[in-house]
């Protein structure tokens, strides 16, 4: 256990003890003791910087189950760094939001505090560990504690759906995620990411490498929204807004992009890799941005934006990956770095953008664009703020959107001109999607801002008087913009001690060309970017004044088509194919579970008898056959057909009754004295048994039928009855040594002073069977006694 | 008017008693011929059956006034006893002990712990097969 460990460790040890805050001091909102944390936290992870930024690595073990190699390594470099300060940053900001943001007498604030440090040191766990069941551990942390805070107004119907939908969706890709470890495990007999990383060379030969990328893949996935696993995080807006802001805007979400940068140095030698991350990064990116459009909510027209937001940073990052086809070209390189700045912006726009939701909605008591508007005046605070943040999400100058929308294109009109998987005839799709996913964008960002806060204002349709929000409320997202319009114009601050490191984590063999310089501009001459941004800015502002002209083709797109649906529809038909799949089959008949029983024994047994070619006879050993034997089986077949096609119950008593006494006769003609007795007389009692329960059987049900006949009893009864007489001929003729009787006829007399050889070897040699059936009996006993004796139901009754 | 029973029971008087001795000698005689623990109190719980049909469950009761539940526990309590009680001497669960003996009236005999063994099969198999019979018979 080290410092950095207790780092990691103090968010859920501070959650132990949330509760007594709320407790004790009921006067103080609980959140001022939790920001206290994340502040210390930023700070102790700031400290990092001056030694990543030189490109040193921070390890710290602690041992966890030794024995099977999982140890709590944590390891910091420049992408996890780059994650922690993000994490414990907007972590702050958004406790010290929540704090004005929910009231202190009204919410059960215990249960949010609790959970939101759960989660923060779920994810503080994720990005500094370097074992990677270990990141799992802290990956379903985050799960959990997510789901929990979607669910936070738990007696809302949707809340409960939203946040079931995404556990679902979540924890699908969490354990695809843990095959994926467990193959990666397999391959290189550790599950330390450095480890892994050193014998790259070794994976990319494996067999297992696909399926351990695709299952990997699917995990970084669902956790980051893409396509088609968006859809829960539209449905994950029913939490608090500074849940959105922190979850789903700067966190969690970017949990999958973290998985797949910290494992492109290890995948991206497979073209798959490649066009999976580049290429469903960019489908939903064009996706999520086109569906933005449509939303109403202000919180819905968010959540697609996010998940937009992170296929375009996937996006980069799958282009990024294929700089190692270059020898790490700084040129070519150009796309991690895009990614790695605009996953900075995009926590720093995208938590103001929530935040400021939350005003409007907290002031207003509404979210809906269609009733919101003219707010400027009354907000004019929040508005600048909402200002900043929609004009940087645009990719407007001067905010830090435009710089890293500018290294976006630039990465993607790299793609043209690679030559390798297929890209320089498709390559040429990458920049025409983002080109128009781009505009989407825009009118979006627009809509978000005029919508809101120019226009006319309808205070009939309000539930509040709008009004500006109390300052601390405004605090966090002042800072968050302030540091947009920060990077904006500096974003060389960021370039040398955050980004550069975070990318040669990215790409490791960077670090050893050093060649690598990150520069950000404002002004890179006339390049085709700029004029694509140009275009972005034309035809968004166009289609965005007419809106009303165009946005009916939406309405054209039939529900049905959508994946919600798929999902709605699935989960359905799911419960519905187990239910009745279940009903089929599980009929309560006695005599179905008997035939599955049955086949099933048919069915393996045959299969190994045949598969075994275990069938054999041998005679040799087989004793002559005497006429008494021959008469004995005539009269035991007999009573066992009678019994078969017995028209009363009587008779087929009585034939049973035969059929025992002729065993009796068997076992005295193969001198088994002991057995005879004892089967003679055990036959009798059971026989009188059978007559008193035919006795007492119900007047109703006294059909006297034969046995109702039906073809598939009989051939199961047939199969069985063959297939055991074929394995006990097969058994018989394969003796594999010889019997150990002659032990006991040996020593019976000589050790046990006995010369009934079955009596000895009952009471004696294995007594301890004895002792047991006794118990049997005695339980028997004991069952029909009580049985007999305590009928509660008819006491009941009567 | 009530049957006559007098022939059926002067004679189960007389074949109850022969049938217990037959049934002794059967458990007695268990370690070297035929017979055991298991048998024996068959059919002496065979011959209480035939008290049974012969009288009534009052009578029998009178005659035998055991708690057949009770007797069952005793026997099973002196199986695991006698397998306990080799513990004691520092050998196996179960292991059986015998000696030869000069006893007053029956001369050289050997004594054997499996005879308590069987005892306690004797007693539970007659205890389980009364148990059964008189709870069914006493049921309506």
């Amino acid at each position: 256990m080290t410092l950095l460990h207790l780092a990691i460790l103090s968010p859920l040890l501070m959650a132990l003890i949330v509760p007594l805050f709320y407790k004790v001091a009921k006067n103080v909102h609980t959140g001022w003791f939790v920001l206290i944390l994340p502040v210390l936290l930023f700070s102790y992870f700031i400290q990092f910087l001056s030694r990543t930024s030189k490109g040193e690595t921070i390890t710290a073990t602690a041992e966890w189950m030794p024995s099977f190699g999982i140890n709590f390594t944590a390891y910091v470099d420049g992408l996890s760094l780059l994650f922690a300060l993000l994490i414990t940053g907007i972590g702050s900001l958004v406790v010290l939001y929540s704090i004005y943001y929910l009231d202190k007498h009204k919410e059960s604030l215990h249960n949010f505090y609790v959970y939101l440090l759960l989660f923060m040191g779920a994810m503080l766990g994720v990005v500094l560990s370097d074992n990677l069941l270990v990141m799992y551990t802290f990956w379903e942390l985050t799960s959990i504690s997510s789901f929990l805070l979607i669910a936070y107004w738990y007696h809302r119907e949707r809340s409960r759906y939203g946040a079931q939908k995404s556990m679902l969706i979540t924890v699908f890709g969490g354990l695809s995620m843990l095959g994926g470890i467990v193959l990666l495990g397999i391959m290189g007999d550790t599950f330390s990411i450095r480890e892994l990383l050193a014998q790259q060379d070794i994976l990319v030969s494996h067999a297992l490498f696909i399926p351990a990328l695709l299952l990997i893949l699917l995990g970084a996935f669902t956790k980051s929204a893409q396509f088609p696993f968006h859809i829960w995080l539209p449905d994950a807006m029913e939490a608090p807004t500074p849940v959105s802001a922190y979850l789903h805007s700067a966190t969690m979400v970017k949990a999958g992009i973290y998985l797949v940068a910290r494992m492109t140095p290890i995948f991206s030698e497979s073209s798959l890799w490649i066009w999976l991350v580049g290429g469903i990064g960019l489908l939903t990116l064009m996706w999520g941005s086109f569906n933005a459009v449509k939303q109403t909510d202000l919180k819905g027209i968010l959540a697609f934006s996010t998940i937009s937001q992170l296929g375009l940073i996937m996006s980069l990052l799958g282009v990024g990956a294929a700089a190692r086809f270059y020898d790490y070209n700084q040129y070519y390189v150009a796309a991690t770095v895009a990614a790695i700045f605009h996953l900075v912006n995009h926590a720093t726009f995208k938590g103001t953008l929530f935040m400021v939701v939350g005003i409007v909605d907290h002031e207003t008591g509404t979210r809906d664009i269609r009733k919101l508007g003219g707010l400027m005046s009354m907000m004019p605070i929040t508005a600048t703020i909402a200002l900043i943040g929609s004009f940087s999400m645009a990719g407007l100058p001067p905010f830090n959107g435009f710089l890293s929308k500018e290294m976006f294109f630039t990465g993607m009109i790299r793609v043209i001109e690679m030559d390798i998987f297929n890209l320089s005839t498709w390559g040429i799709l990458f920049p025409i999607i983002a080109w128009v996913a781009s505009i989407f964008t825009f009118i979006y960002s627009m809509i978000l801002f005029f919508k809101t806060f120019t226009g006319k204002y309808q205070p009939e349709k309000l539930d509040k008087e709008a009004h500006e929000a109390p300052f601390g409320m405004l605090l966090s997202p002042i800072i968050l913009a302030s540091l947009v319009v920060i990077f904006g114009f500096f974003p060389n601050l960021l370039s040398q001690s955050i980004i550069k490191p975070a990318v040669e984590a990215i790409v490791p063999a960077i670090k050893e060309s050093s060649t690598l310089k990150v520069n950000i501009y404002f002004w890179h001459g006339f390049t085709p970017e700029l004029f694509m941004t140009f275009g972005v800015i034309l035809l968004g502002t166009l289609l965005y004044v007419y809106s009303s002209k165009w946005t009916p083709i939406y309405s054209k797109i039939p529900e049905k088509l959508s994946f919600n649906t798929v999902y709605d529809h699935g989960l359905i038909s799911m419960e519905r194919g187990a239910f009745s799949l279940t009903r089929r089959y599980m009929t309560g008949f006695i005599r179905t579970y008997l035939v599955y029983i049955f086949t099933f024994f048919i069915g393996i047994l045959s299969f190994t008898m045949i598969s075994q070619g275990a069938f054999t006879i041998d005679t040799s050993e087989l004793a002559p056959i005497s006429v008494y034997e021959v008469v004995l089986a005539v009269i035991l077949v007999l009573g066992t057909v009678t019994i078969l096609f017995a028209k009363s119950r009587l008779t087929a008593i009585i034939a049973l009754g035969s059929v025992g006494y002729s065993v009796a006769l068997f076992f005295v003609l193969f001198k088994a004295p002991d057995l005879a007795l004892t089967q003679l007389v055990i036959e009798t009692v059971s026989v009188a048994l059978f007559l008193l329960c035919f006795y007492h059987l119900p007047r109703l049900s006294r059909h006297e039928e034969r046995t109702s006949f039906k073809f598939g009893n009989l051939l199961i009864s047939a199969a069985v009855g063959v297939l055991v007489t074929l394995i006990s001929i097969a058994s018989h003729s394969q003796k594999m040594f010889p019997s150990i009787s002659e032990y006991y006829v040996e020593n019976s007399y000589k050790l046990a002073g006995g010369k009934n050889m079955v009596n000895v070897i009952l009471v004696d040699f294995r007594g301890f069977d004895t002792m047991f059936e006794i118990c049997v009996l005695a339980i028997a006993a004991l069952g029909i006694f009580a049985m007999i004796r305590l009928r509660l139901t008819r006491r009941s009754e009567g | 008017m009530k049957p006559n029973d007098v022939v059926l029971q002067t004679i189960t008087t007389v074949a109850a008693f022969i049938i217990v001795l037959f049934s002794i000698q059967l458990f007695f005689a268990g370690h070297y011929n035929p017979g055991g623990g298991f048998i024996g109190g068959l059919l002496t719980s065979g011959a209480i059956v035939l008290l049974l049909l012969a009288f009534d469950i009052k009578t029998v009761s009178t005659i035998f006034p055991f708690d057949y539940k009770i007797m069952t526990a005793i026997g099973l309590l002196l199986s695991v006893g006698t397998g306990a009680g080799a513990l004691l001497f520092d050998v196996p669960f179960l292991t059986h002990a015998y000696e030869y003996f000069h006893l007053p009236l029956l001369g050289e005999q050997s004594l054997h712990t499996a005879v308590i063994f069987d005892t306690g099969v004797y007693l539970v198999v007659i205890g389980i097969t009364m148990t059964i019979i008189q709870t069914i018979g006493e049921s309506e």
